[in-house]
């Protein structure tokens, strides 16, 4: 009996096979196309260098970002009982679904140095955003931070809030109750959705060519340089490829082992 | 350190309006079923909600009345959940200490008045631990050394040992007997086992629907139920009634013949180890005899507990070896007597 529980039907194996193959595949031919010796002089290329290090500093402030912003909305959603929650939870999850280079008009329209926010910062301040590495950390944390506000408010919801009673009937106010109990609590969640952020962030597209431009040194990152490597010179856009994917591999198996795999004692 | 309180709550369905009294070093048991509103009362004597009127006062503190609420987090209290509740991401010592370090103890003595509480109840070096380490018994136990260490004034326990098994039930039952004898303040224990209110309280309080339907030491509610819920708690039938003289006419239909005078709105009580069973109607005239159908049968140790019905709804007390010589089964025709002397009978 449990062997014939275990066998698949064929109308969900025979897609499910299909999904692998078309999720793999893609990855794979990357891999066996890899022109192996010019990975070497491409990695070389101060220009890459430059593209991947942007790439990474600003995945990493956009993250940051997102959990400095993202934790404290993600509690506000879950546990406040502020008026029209679920207005503002459809209102901050908008860039989920949203195309990124829409994102990177808005923010253009907003920043810019035409925009509501952009001309006063530049009257006032003297400050430009678009076209700066400034500019390239909002743009993926505008289209990043979402991801780490549901995976928080996700992980907000499950736990149990019987443990922030106990923490009050042990003296503990409301500010000590999140710092020690909650967030220790949903930390696991917490960790999933920064990875999830970051990856996001690190492979940022549309909005930040939008927003930010693409300058080599001050906002053309991995994708950018990926997308122009490509038109020039295809060899090198399949290194800088296999580049970001070893990094994201590498990130994700890392924080596996490290945050997520410590989930349960 | 006297617990005054009078509550009056709404919430959902629930209409809770209670009164109580828990003086100096005395252990209140609020019992009653579940939905009754036992463990709402707790929460708004610890501050977790906050009642719609009425007071709370400790020790002449002031904690709910009208104007003021204390929130919880400035409650002098210790509260004990039915799961341990042990944060999982701390030792287990971190979480005795837990309570100490918010109210400003440094870090080295916290953790040595925890060391010596976890000794107290019997968890002595194992305050490293992870509470995920430790048995159902133990987390229960460091839970209530975490709810101690403050020297609260109010300690509140909810339903303390009906996550735990039979036999760990028993022994930190006598713990907590014995820590509740050693504790200064007063304590509220909220629970739906008489057992616990028997062995563990000085008063009880009978909750249903949200009101006060009994209060008394745990020998009156045990020897003298005043509702359903709590006769059947103790085993006993009720059979409400009007006294006349040596016999109760009873509300339901049905006369009980009793030892003593009596007169007006009374409870005739019988345990069910009074009762006894016939197939034909016994010779002699024992002066209670009633005709039953036996509604249903379990098994309790060496004796089986019948739930009779007829005119007399009561609960019978037969051995398991009586019973099958009886032939007995569910539906079948019996008759039942209780020595008139067997009736306990008071006011209602």
């Amino acid at each position: 009996m449990s062997r014939r529980e275990r066998t698949v039907p064929a109308p969900l194996l025979v897609p499910a096979g299909l999904a692998v193959l078309f999720l793999v595949l893609p990855l794979l031919g990357l891999v066996l196309r890899a022109p192996w010796s010019a990975i070497g002089p491409t990695l070389a290329e101060p220009e890459v260098g430059q593209a991947l290090r942007l790439s990474l500093v600003s995945a990493t402030l956009a993250t940051v970002l997102s959990l400095l912003l993202g934790v404290p909305l993600a509690w506000v959603l879950a546990r406040s009982r502020v008026r029209g929650r679920s207005v503002l939870r459809a209102l901050v999850t908008v860039p989920l679904v949203l195309p990124p280079v829409v994102g990177g008009v808005a923010l253009f329209l907003v920043l810019g140095r035409q925009g509501i926010v952009g001309r006063w910062l530049f009257e006032q301040f003297d400050v430009t955003i678009p076209f700066t590495t400034t500019a390239v950390v909002i743009a993926e944390t505008f289209v990043a931070m979402p991801f780490l506000v549901i995976s928080v408010e996700g992980a907000l919801r499950a736990a149990d809030t019987r443990f922030e009673d106990v923490a009050a009937t042990l003296g503990a106010d409301r500010w000590t109750t999140f710092r020690k109990v909650t967030l220790p609590l949903v930390a696991p969640g917490v960790a999933a959705g920064a990875v999830l952020c970051w990856a996001r962030a690190l492979g940022e597209f549309g909005a930040t060519i939008t927003f930010a431009g693409n300058f080599p040194g001050t906002t053309q990152t991995m994708p950018l340089a990926v997308y122009l490597a490509l038109q020039r010179d295809p060899e090198a856009a399949i290194v800088l490829s296999l580049l970001l994917l070893v990094v994201s591999l590498a990130t994700l198996l890392l924080l596996r082992d490290r945050w997520l795999g410590r989930v349960a004692p | 350190m006297t617990l005054d309180a009078s509550i009056a709550l709404r919430l959902g369905s629930l209409d809770l309006v209670v009164d109580l009294t828990v003086a100096d070093g005395d252990v209140l048991a609020v019992l009653g079923p579940n939905g009754a509103g036992k463990s709402t009362l707790l929460r708004v004597l610890a501050g977790l909600l906050r009642p719609d009127g009425g007071t709370v006062t400790v020790d002449g503190a002031t904690w709910d009345d009208g104007a003021t609420h204390l929130p919880p987090h400035r409650r002098p209290l210790g509260v004990v959940f039915q799961d341990s509740l042990l944060f999982p991401h701390l030792s287990v010592g971190d979480n005795v200490a837990f309570g100490l370090r918010t109210r400003g103890v440094r870090k080295a003595p916290a953790r040595a008045a925890a060391a010596a509480w976890l000794a107290r109840v019997g968890l002595d070096g194992l305050g490293d631990r992870r509470p995920a380490e430790l048995s159902g018994g133990q987390a229960q136990r460091a839970a209530l050394a975490r709810a101690l260490v403050g020297d609260p004034a109010l300690l509140l326990l909810d339903e303390p040992l009906s996550a735990l098994d039979a036999r760990t039930r028993l022994t930190v039952r006598a713990e907590l007997r014995r820590h509740l004898a050693e504790f200064g303040g007063s304590t509220v224990l909220v629970t739906h086992d008489p057992v616990d209110a028997m062995a563990l309280a000085d008063r009880v309080l009978v909750v249903e629907h949200g009101r006060v339907v009994q209060a008394g030491t745990p020998d009156e509610v045990n020897r003298r139920p005043r509702t359903d819920y709590v006769a059947r708690l103790v085993g006993l039938s009720l059979l409400p009634g009007t006294g006349d003289g040596r016999s109760v006419r009873l509300d339901g239909g049905g006369v009980v013949a009793v030892g003593e005078e009596t007169a007006g709105p009374v409870f005739a009580a019988v345990r069910p180890e009074s009762v006894a069973l016939y197939l034909a109607r016994p010779e002699g005239s024992p002066r209670n005899v009633w005709p039953a159908r036996l509604a249903g049968a379990t098994p309790h140790g060496t004796t089986v507990r019948c739930e009779l019905a007829g005119e007399v709804p009561l609960v019978a007390d037969v051995t398991a070896t009586a019973f099958a010589e009886l032939g007995l089964v569910p539906g079948a025709d019996v008759w039942a007597t209780v020595k008139a002397s067997e009736v306990a009978v008071y006011a209602r």
